[in-house]
């Protein structure tokens, strides 16, 4: 991707993000209260989230690869299980990916 | 402030991701400063890391961002702001500042706590940004220092405090499996947007299991 097109792209996205969060604010409250609007929408974070982990974790370039990433992500899962600070989780996955990588597996 | 804190430091790992990603210290910083919501920010540079189109990167960052409207209307009656404030209110409407708002039992004290938590976050999500973009960029090569990981372990990070439910843990589960089929046939950026259907189908398959909604008390992450 091109500079202008990495730009432009970004352009596109902020002005997106900033005319929903506007549009809360502006639009009646009557249009949107229907109560099943709010449950599906903190589904698709959910689901658009577990895709990304997914995409990040397995993706090998259009197969599915288990690597270092893998173990990685066991690793966060576990510091996110005990409760540790979110900074600690990504610390922890990259030591554990790095090391790894640096005995040679994944 | 103990809510800045914590966010901002999440600031330093996006910065630093979105270099490896391929953005530079510039467009990065625009992100956090214009775009301005976590979970967006990582959804596109996942994206743009990952080779995937413009269209995708805007989908996938944008959907996620649906949730900052929906804040926006319950925020709106609650606030009751107007002109340039209320414009500025709708940049900081995030899932910290709504959720400390909204936890107050006064205007007055739900004013504050909006602005103090928003504008705080702001600052701190910015300057651990740059601070995070400066290391990435010291760093070199990404997947020796395990970055590429850290990436993955960052979105676990997002979703992990919004799985507190069955049903989010069956969405969960169903859209991993939607990705995973389609990685190895699909355009990159594809994957991750079709596992977004996993929200319909587990969605529409809890409204049928449990009748009324109402039920079900929204929850803030």
């Amino acid at each position: 991707m091109s500079d202008t097109t990495l730009w432009l792209t970004i352009a596109a996205a902020v002005a997106v993000i900033v005319a929903t969060k506007l549009a809360g604010h502006l639009i009646p409250p009557s249009w949107v209260s229907s109560p099943k609007i709010t449950p599906i929408v903190s589904l698709v974070s959910v689901a658009l989230l577990a895709g990304l982990v997914a995409q990040q974790t397995l993706d090998g370039g259009h197969h599915l690869v288990l690597d270092a990433r893998v173990a990685a992500l066991a690793v966060a899962a576990i510091a996110l299980w005990r409760k540790a600070p979110f900074i600690v989780v990504i610390i922890l996955a990259a030591a554990t990916a790095a090391l790894l990588r640096y005995l040679g597996w994944g | 402030m103990s809510v800045s804190l914590a966010t901002g430091l999440y600031g330093i790992s996006f910065g630093a991701l979105s270099i490896t990603a391929g953005l530079d210290v510039w467009q990065t910083m625009a992100l956090s400063a214009l775009m301005f919501t976590g979970g967006s920010q990582f959804a596109f540079i996942g994206v743009i890391g990952a080779g995937g189109t413009p269209i995708s990167a805007v989908l996938t960052s944008g959907l996620l961002g649906i949730r900052n409207g929906l804040y926006g209307v319950q925020l709106g009656p609650l606030l009751d702001l107007h002109g340039w404030r209320r414009v500025a209110a709708a940049h900081i409407t995030i899932d910290e500042s709504t959720a400390v708002s909204t936890a107050q039992t006064t205007q007055p004290l739900r004013r504050m706590g909006f602005w103090w938590t928003g504008v705080g976050v702001f600052v701190a999500w910015n300057c651990f940004t740059f601070v995070g973009a400066l290391v990435g960029n010291a760093l070199g090569d990404p997947r020796a220092w395990g970055l590429d990981a850290a990436a993955a372990a960052a979105f676990l990070g997002l979703l992990w405090p919004r799985l507190a439910s069955r049903t989010a843990q069956a969405c969960a589960g169903v859209a991993v499996v939607i990705a995973c089929v389609l990685v190895p046939f699909a355009p990159v950026g594809v994957p991750v947007l079709s596992a977004g259907a996993a929200a319909i189908l587990v969605g529409a398959w809890d409204a049928r299991r449990t009748p009324s909604a109402d039920a079900e008390v929204p929850r803030h992450e």
